[in-house]
């Protein structure tokens, strides 16, 4: 950058010359562009690639003639969404309806299903077996709140689908992670298939799996393997690469055979780093909830999504709060478990009865059977008394009603003047520039921030936007990403920096930040939409909730990790606090703040077809016609399409970051995924 | 056993048990298919009463029953393949082009009407009158000072006319334009947001117009009326020279039309006695009306009032059973 902060010197390079010659032929075709070359700013029917029917076609293809020969896709799909069928009922027997014997209404029930004291027992006592008291407390605590508020059977059918998704996403992404890691063609080959997993809304791809896997709670289980099971494939492939060589090459001399190398040596070194994946899949499961409950899953996600169809906001609360007791619980027991996986030093105690060798096993046996038998004496220990229920009833209805009556023309003020003063002057900007132009612009930020290659990605995906007619739902849908990521960084580098040196704070941020990331974003939706109407703003607030996350950890992480020889130094030279903070630490960490600012606009692009619930006009909006309406032609290409925004701002950024590291000479830090 | 000793018992039995409905089995039911018929439950309220009243005179009858969770338009497809047996409500309003798109296909079958009656339309609550005087007739809505009355700093001095998600269709920008009414169209993308609105708005007694449907609760809690625009008709939806606007369609209200069933094909050969009780299932809007009520509003159980109605419509019910 020329303008240094020294400012000593200001010189024009080439590069700059470049863009300024760049930033004048966009802006002049802006301006005067219009008549001479209407294509550059809507391209012209006839140059449209028609993906959506070409896509369509193809789902036809696959649902009715595809055939491997011996059986057709549609039987594949079938068998396997019976085979997830399967353990599911079963996990659901035992939770929630008991085992049964016949089939819908017929059925009788042979054997209850676990009490709620069992449940919470068996859990306290996992607690107990991977962290101590401490984590036995608060897990039984989680389950406990769970209990009083009503919602256990909901709660018991929401964990049975996470107990047969999360272990089936973990295994997928640890075997198609191993493949990776071994056979770089493979690598090659999934890099691409990964982001889209990760960046098509999953809305786009409901209505093929509906078709394909049938309906109800097995469709639900796989949409939310498709989207959980990335992060899993990603880590494991940077764990395995992380194995120091020394632990390998041991592996080699004592001549393990392939198998043994992987299963006994790699994969157990890399524990620590496995479990931080299976976590990522547990917290994105439970992110799912929402979205399938619409296509069958039932449970809270169902009991949050009725309770606000009528306006009852306590229950939509109530159920959101007892999704986040839940993640918290095996957020908690999941990290516990890999700690204790990865020092267990403690030798297996072989002597000994049953009893010595496994205590926890037979303890929670014992409670299984006792409570069973007490159970049919004592319905209140089978299922939770309804005399001991608790509700906030109908106090939540009453802070907003309170809030509505009392703040609506203040808080209408603040949003008027957001509104007409910056939204929609920025909206009506980004939406009358060409596409041609910005996509220019683009190639060239590729071409300076990371060669040739990323130009060409660029370029291309920008190309693919316009020409599949998307190009003005994008800019819509940039508008309000952009808008929502800058507030969720003025809000949420401040607070990083300031949490960053205190211990104490960050327990208390880290909990608020953790509790809107897996609260349902529809909880406070509609309560926003009483207090902000429908429309861009409402959309915007809701963005910024669920986003800002990011922003505050990496920030915070960022900071701490610069190394304390280097605030020394400054402090030796005279600088001030203000001078240490700006020049020393936020520098250094600035690379950490762009991978949290990553995220966010990652997370931020995830929103966008929840706040199609409140009428925006993006390409989410789109993407929820197009569920609506059946049409899987049309919900694939916008939903490509917003894959294909996030993956430009993802390759600029890092490649941006990577560039800030070299310049400040930090070694390459592993980026978390 | 006839019919009548059915409903004989089933006054002392307890309603909904799975002994009743086993013990009272007829016996053509017993000829028929033991296989669960798949009801399709959404997400809201009244469409759960309809489908469970429907699931429990099947379950009296002998009929093996399971509800499942399925997306309003999505559920087509599983129709379609015989996943799903049965959707209990698909509004003429909203519903139509899937319904025949499916039922175009010979696997999907119209079942006829529900009895029930959609309407859809323009709604204000009543203290709007005291700001619009001449309301409910639509042309009231013409004159500048009242649409400014229901403006907001976007829109104004245009009204603010908050739509339905641009799902349901209704082609009120084109009623807009047609009519030169001085509005704007708003859209919510869910009807829990239309609502939400609404609740708002009722909250401070502000000004709020918009898109409410019947049957539903939000009729029933709040004060309010329908504007009166032309009354529908075919033509004027297809013809731009009907209305008071020579050159444009939909110068006129929504269509109002029956809530239909809808079964897989299979259902007639499978279960033919459950065909015949869901062709023969008849409730009203008044009914319906004051069901959702007793569960959105007075936080009733859906279970109880389902049964509360089973046992005070015995003899209906039996007739559709017969």
């Amino acid at each position: 950058m020329a303008l240094d902060a020294g400012g000593q010197q200001r010189t024009l390079k080439p590069m700059h010359l470049v863009w300024l010659a760049a930033l004048s032929a966009v802006f002049a075709l802006w301006m005067w562009g219009k008549n001479v070359m209407p294509w550059a700013f809507k391209v012209p029917r006839e140059l449209r690639i028609p993906a959506r029917t070409w896509i369509g076609n193809a789902m036809d293809w696959l649902v009715e003639t595809a055939t491997f020969g011996l059986f057709t896709f549609m039987e594949l799909t079938r068998f396997i969404s019976a085979a997830v069928d399967a353990p599911y009922r079963a996990v659901l027997s035992l939770l929630s309806t008991g085992f049964l014997k016949g089939q819908g209404s017929d059925a009788v029930q042979m054997l209850p299903p676990l009490s709620w004291v069992a449940v919470i027992a068996i859990v306290g006592l996992i607690g107990q077996y991977a962290g101590g008291r401490k984590l036995a407390l608060l897990v039984t605590a989680c389950f406990g709140f769970i209990a009083v508020f009503g919602q256990w059977n909901n709660a018991m059918i929401t964990l049975a689908s996470i107990l047969i998704a999360v272990p089936l996403g973990t295994a997928g992404g640890l075997l198609l992670g191993i493949a990776a890691w071994r056979w770089p063609v493979v690598d090659a080959m999934l890099r691409p298939v990964l982001d889209l997993m990760q960046t098509v809304p999953v809305f786009a791809y409901l209505v093929p799996i509906l078709v394909l896997f049938g309906f109800g709670p097995t469709a639900a289980i796989i949409a939310t393997i498709i989207y959980a099971m990335p992060p899993m494939t990603r880590i494991t492939t940077l764990a395995l690469r992380g194995v120091v060589p020394e632990i390998s090459d041991l592996g080699n001399m004592v001549g393990c055979t392939r198998r043994q190398m992987v299963w006994k040596v790699m994969v157990p070194s890399a524990m620590q780093s496995l479990m931080v994946g299976v976590n990522q899949v547990i917290m994105l499961s439970l992110n799912m909830v929402i979205i399938a409950s619409m296509i069958g899953a039932g449970g809270l996600g169902y009991e949050v999504l009725t309770a606000l169809r009528r306006l009852d906001i306590g229950t939509g609360v109530e159920a959101g709060f007892a999704i986040v007791a839940l993640a918290v619980a095996l957020d908690r027991l999941s990290q516990a478990l890999a700690r204790r996986a990865s020092s267990h030093q403690h030798a297996e105690a072989a002597s000994g009865g049953l009893l010595a060798r496994h205590p926890y096993t037979v303890a929670a046996i014992a409670v299984v059977i006792l409570t069973g038998l007490l159970g049919l004496a004592l319905p209140a220990l089978q299922s939770f008394p309804e005399a001991l229920l608790l509700t906030t009833g109908d106090f939540w209805n009453e802070v907003v009603k309170w809030i509505n009556v009392n703040y609506f023309d203040q808080l209408e003020a603040v949003k008027n003047a957001l509104l007409l003063n910056v939204m929609i002057p920025f909206k009506r900007f980004l939406t009358g520039l060409p596409w041609a132009g910005v996509a220019g612009l683009l190639v060239l930020s590729g071409w300076s921030l990371g060669g040739w290659r990323l130009a060409l990605l660029t370029g291309v995906l920008a190309y693919l936007i316009a020409v599949t007619g998307q190009w003005e739902k994008a800019m819509i849908t940039v508008y309000l990403c952009g808008i929502s990521v800058v507030l969720a960084c003025l809000i949420g580098i401040p607070i990083g920096m300031y949490t960053a040196s205190s211990k104490r704070l960050w327990t208390w941020v880290e909990a608020v930040i953790d509790t809107l990331q897996t609260l349902p974003s529809f909880v406070y939706l509609m309560p926003a939409v009483m207090l902000f109407r429908v429309g861009d703003f409402t959309a915007m607030l809701a963005i910024v909730a669920y986003a800002v996350s990011p922003v505050i950890r990496y920030t915070a992480l960022g900071l701490q990790r610069v190394p304390e020889s280097l605030i020394e130094a400054g402090r030796a030279n005279g600088c001030t606090d203000w001078q240490l903070m700006t020049k020393i630490r936020v520098k250094l960490a600035l690379p950490e703040i762009m991978l949290g600012i990553n995220q966010t606009v990652m997370l931020a692009l995830s929103m966008l077809v929840i706040t199609a619930l409140v009428g925006t006009r993006d390409l989410g909006q789109e993407v929820y016609i197009a569920l609506t309406k059946a049409d899987t032609g049309r919900g694939i290409v916008a939903g490509l399409a917003v894959a294909f925004i996030a993956i430009i701002a993802d390759r600029l950024i890092t490649a941006g970051a990577g560039r800030l590291r070299a310049r400040f000479g930090l070694s390459q830090r592993e980026a978390s995924v | 056993m006839t019919t009548k000793g059915i409903a004989k018992t089933a006054g002392f039995a307890m309603a909904f048990t799975l002994a009743t409905a086993m013990t009272l089995s007829p016996a053509w039911a017993e000829a028929e298919s033991k296989d669960p018929i798949k009801l399709t439950l959404h997400d809201w309220t009244g469409q759960l009463i309809t489908t469970q009243i429907m699931g429990e005179v099947l379950k009296k009858a002998g009929y093996n029953i399971e509800y499942v969770q399925a997306d309003y338009i999505a559920q087509f497809a599983g129709l379609k393949t015989g996943d799903l047996h049965v959707a209990m409500e698909i509004w003429e309003t909203t519903g139509r082009d899937a319904m025949d798109e499916a039922t175009a296909t010979g696997n999907v079958e119209n079942l006829g009407e529900t009895g029930m009656q959609a309407i859809e339309e323009w709604w204000y609550p009543a203290y709007m009158k005291e700001k619009c005087p001449g309301l409910p007739n639509w042309e009231a809505l013409k004159d500048e000072k009242c649409a400014e009355a229901f403006s907001t700093a976007e829109t104004a001095p245009k009204g603010r006319y908050l739509g339905g998600p641009v799902t349901w269709g209704g082609y009120d920008d084109e009623r807009v334009e047609a009519l030169e009414l001085p509005f704007e169209v708003v859209h919510a993308g869910t009807d829990a947001a239309l609502f939400a609105e609404l609740e708002s708005a009722y909250q401070r007694q502000a000004p709020v117009m918009l898109w409410v449907y019947a049957p539903h609760w939000a009729p029933a809690k709040y004060q309010g009326e329908w504007v009166q625009f032309p009354a529908y008709t075919k033509e004027c939806y297809e013809d731009p020279a009907w209305g008071t606007n020579p050159d444009a369609k939909y110068d006129c209200g929504k269509p109002r039309g029956p809530i239909w069933k809808v079964a897989w094909s299979g259902v007639k050969d499978k279960w033919p006695g459950a065909h015949k009780a869901i062709q023969a299932f008849n409730i009203n809007n008044d009914e319906m009306g004051a069901m959702i009520t007793e569960v959105d509003l007075n936080g009733k159980k859906l279970e109880d009032v389902v049964a509360d109605w089973m046992s005070k419509n015995e003899g209906r019910w039996s007739d559709w059973v017969k």
